[in-house]
């Protein structure tokens, strides 16, 4: 039995992000015994299906036309809707990152049905799927399941375990031509932030730095910090505005939703804003000078003290530790 | 112009919460307009001034969205719309919610549209795109500037903090992200105004829909808080000495390095 589940993987500067992997995981839930297929759109894209399968795709499509080279609704929309129509799928799993988050409300249209987004977590419950998301800014969950139709949805980067990688594991990639019609909307120019070093989304450590890191140079010790746990470094609006970091490092509801194994928040107050956007972390580490700030409440260890002093300290520790690893 | 937003009434999620009978406790809760829409509606008022035309702020809830869509109205929007669903549909969800406002706006002349990026407390981001496509216009989502000049449209979006230029024409439907203007607070002559402007109800009668064809989709099984933090361990004693034992802890007891 079983159905048949397609996963969209989404590709960043030539390479398939991780939650691209995860959404393969969560398919395979989904279609309880049923066929993975992965879906890649752009001008030239064949060539990452090996490594969707590799995760557990058992065969991949790729989409391919020129007008696919960079994402935009009307473009992935049509050539998604022509790979749902060859398909036929009872399930659809995609990433939720900007480009899911503007894509999938358009598919969930065209085709009449239902979306959950944001989903943290699928099982199998009851005869039911079901999905578990956060509500209210993270601050409650909900569990939810579909009533009708296909079984779509968007999971939040780096919650749901991806499979081993088997490169053992072998399929099909074909490819299939689509003729995109009028693009409604042109990118005209990216402005591409500093994204050097790891994706924050995808990161196993970030070390965040609010207000209380006082300037531009004040990130330096977050930095060194973070490269010493192979992390990233994130930071809060306060710092954004303030204009100590650039806006792409934001954490919270109106930047990266980001739920690393640690992260270490270096002068944040702890506003709701910023815990939607990393309540969900595994284990949270506040440095704050201030004993009553909101961030110690989330926090499972803290240290009140002020961070230039905690920090470089910090460092030193993590590095001895990795000589003795 | 014709222009409309997309407002929707949500619970502060500042506030504390608590679940009572499987629901979120609503009760004596502060409610707002969502944040994100206050940016649309102030974007929606800057491009009526700039280019003439008309702002109705459309709200699909119950009577208690009357005091945000008046909110609305007292920072400067022409005209307010609330489709009244109380009586009507148990158990929406944001097929529901673009389904109704889609039908409302069908056979509207609108030119622009504004919409919030996400609603904080249902979270979803769908309820944008999803209208947009059923009236078959454009959308650009999570922007940060609009320019408008006669038809064509630029617009700046924001990518995960990346930004992208975008070149597209009305009709069109955006998503206000933060950082597009600083809203306005209402002015007392504004609230004096506000109680005199035109707010209408409907019901989903009035936009000849039937309740099947707005039926959810998906379906809340539970609603519930996250398992309560213990509280989390502040350390003490000399500083050296407590970021020699949180190096041990997340070493040995959280595991995580
Ligand atoms: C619609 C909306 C969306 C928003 N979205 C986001 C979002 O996505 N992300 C986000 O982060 N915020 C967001 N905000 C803003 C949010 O409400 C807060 O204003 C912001 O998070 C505060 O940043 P902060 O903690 O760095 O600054 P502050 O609140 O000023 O806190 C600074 C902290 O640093 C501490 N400190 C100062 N000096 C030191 C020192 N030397 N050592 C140690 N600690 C020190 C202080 O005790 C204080 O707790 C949003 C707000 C709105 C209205
Ligand atoms: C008939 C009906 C019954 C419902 N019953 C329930 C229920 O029992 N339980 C429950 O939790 N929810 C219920 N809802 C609400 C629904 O589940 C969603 O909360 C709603 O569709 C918005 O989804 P969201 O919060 O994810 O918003 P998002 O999609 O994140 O919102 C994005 C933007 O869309 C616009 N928008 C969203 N909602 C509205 C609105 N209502 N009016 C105008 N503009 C809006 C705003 O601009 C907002 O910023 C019901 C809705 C309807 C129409």
């Amino acid at each position: 039995m079983g159905r048949k589940v397609l996963v969209l993987g989404e590709i960043r500067e030539g390479s398939l992000r991780n939650v691209s992997f995860e959404a393969v995981a969560a398919a395979r839930t989904v279609a309880e015994g049923g066929e993975v297929v992965g879906v890649l759109i752009g001008d030239s894209v064949s060539a990452l299906g090996q490594e969707l399968i590799s995760y557990g795709a058992e065969r991949v499509i790729a989409v391919e036309n020129e007008k696919l080279a960079q994402y935009t609704p009307d473009g992935y929309s049509q050539a998604l809707m022509s790979v749902i129509k060859e398909e036929k799928p009872g399930g659809l799993i995609i990433g939720h990152t900007a480009l899911g988050k503007d894509l999938s409300p358009k598919i969930a249209s065209k085709l009449n049905s239902g979306l959950i987004s944001d989903a943290v977590q699928v099982e199998e419950a009851g005869g039911n799927l079901v999905f578990t998301r956060p509500i209210y800014s993270g601050k409650a969950f909900e569990k939810k399941i579909v009533s009708e139709g296909i079984i779509f949805a968007t999971i939040r980067p780096n919650n749901i375990a991806s499979l081993e990688k088997d490169e053992n594991r072998t399929g099909d990639v074909s490819t299939l031509s689509v003729d995109i019609k009028d693009l409604r909307t042109v990118i005209k120019e990216v402005v591409r932030k500093a994204t050097e070093g790891v994706d924050l989304s995808e990161a196993k450590v970030v070390v965040s730095g609010g207000r209380g890191v006082r300037s531009e140079e004040g990130f330096e010790p977050l930095k060194e910090l973070a490269s010493v746990l192979g992390g990233a470094v994130g930071a809060s609006r306060g710092a954004c505005d303030a204009d100590y970091c650039d806006y792409s490092l934001q954490i919270g509801q109106t930047g990266k939703v980001v739920t690393p194994d640690l992260y270490i928040a270096c002068g944040i107050s702890g506003a709701i804003q910023h815990l939607a956007g990393m309540s969900n972390s595994k284990v949270i580490v506040a440095i704050n000078k201030d004993p009553e700030a909101n961030i110690f409440k989330v926090a499972d260890y803290g240290i009140v003290g002020d961070l230039f002093e905690v920090v470089p300290m910090l460092t030193e520790e993590f590095k001895k530790l990795k000589v003795h690893q | 112009m014709n222009i409309y937003v997309l407002m929707k009434r949500t619970f502060d999620t500042e506030e504390k919460i608590t679940i009572s009978g499987g629901k979120i406790n609503e009760d004596g809760a502060e409610f707002i307009i969502n944040p994100y829409d206050e940016y649309a509606i102030e974007e929606a008022i800057q491009v009526r001034d700039a280019n003439g035309g008309e702002v109705t702020v459309l709200s699909v809830g119950t009577d208690e969205a009357e005091k945000q869509l008046r909110t609305a109205l007292a920072m400067g929007a022409d005209k307010a719309v609330l489709i009244n669903i109380e009586e009507d549909v148990e158990g929406g969800d944001q097929f529901t919610t673009a389904k109704v406002i889609s039908q409302y706006l069908k056979d509207k002349d609108v030119d622009l549209i504004l919409a919030g990026n996400v609603a904080i407390d249902g979270g979803s981001g769908q309820v944008g795109p999803r209208v947009a496509d059923a009236l078959d216009i454009p959308y650009v989502t999570t922007i940060t500037k609009l320019e408008i000049n006669g038809s064509s449209v630029t617009v700046t979006r924001d990518v995960e903090g990346d930004s992208e230029v975008i070149e597209t024409s009305l009709p069109l439907l955006v998503t206000a992200q933060q950082g597009l203007n600083e809203p306005r607070y209402p002015s007392l002559p504004g609230i004096m105004k506000a109680k005199k402007k035109p707010l209408d109800e409907l019901e989903l009668d009035d936009l000849d829909l039937e309740e099947d064809e707005v039926e959810a989709k998906t379906k809340t099984i539970e609603i519930y808080l996250p398992p309560k933090k213990e509280a989390g361990k502040v350390l003490e004693g000399e500083l050296e000495a407590q970021v020699k034992e949180l190096v041990s802890l997340l070493h040995s007891e959280a595991k995580v390095v």
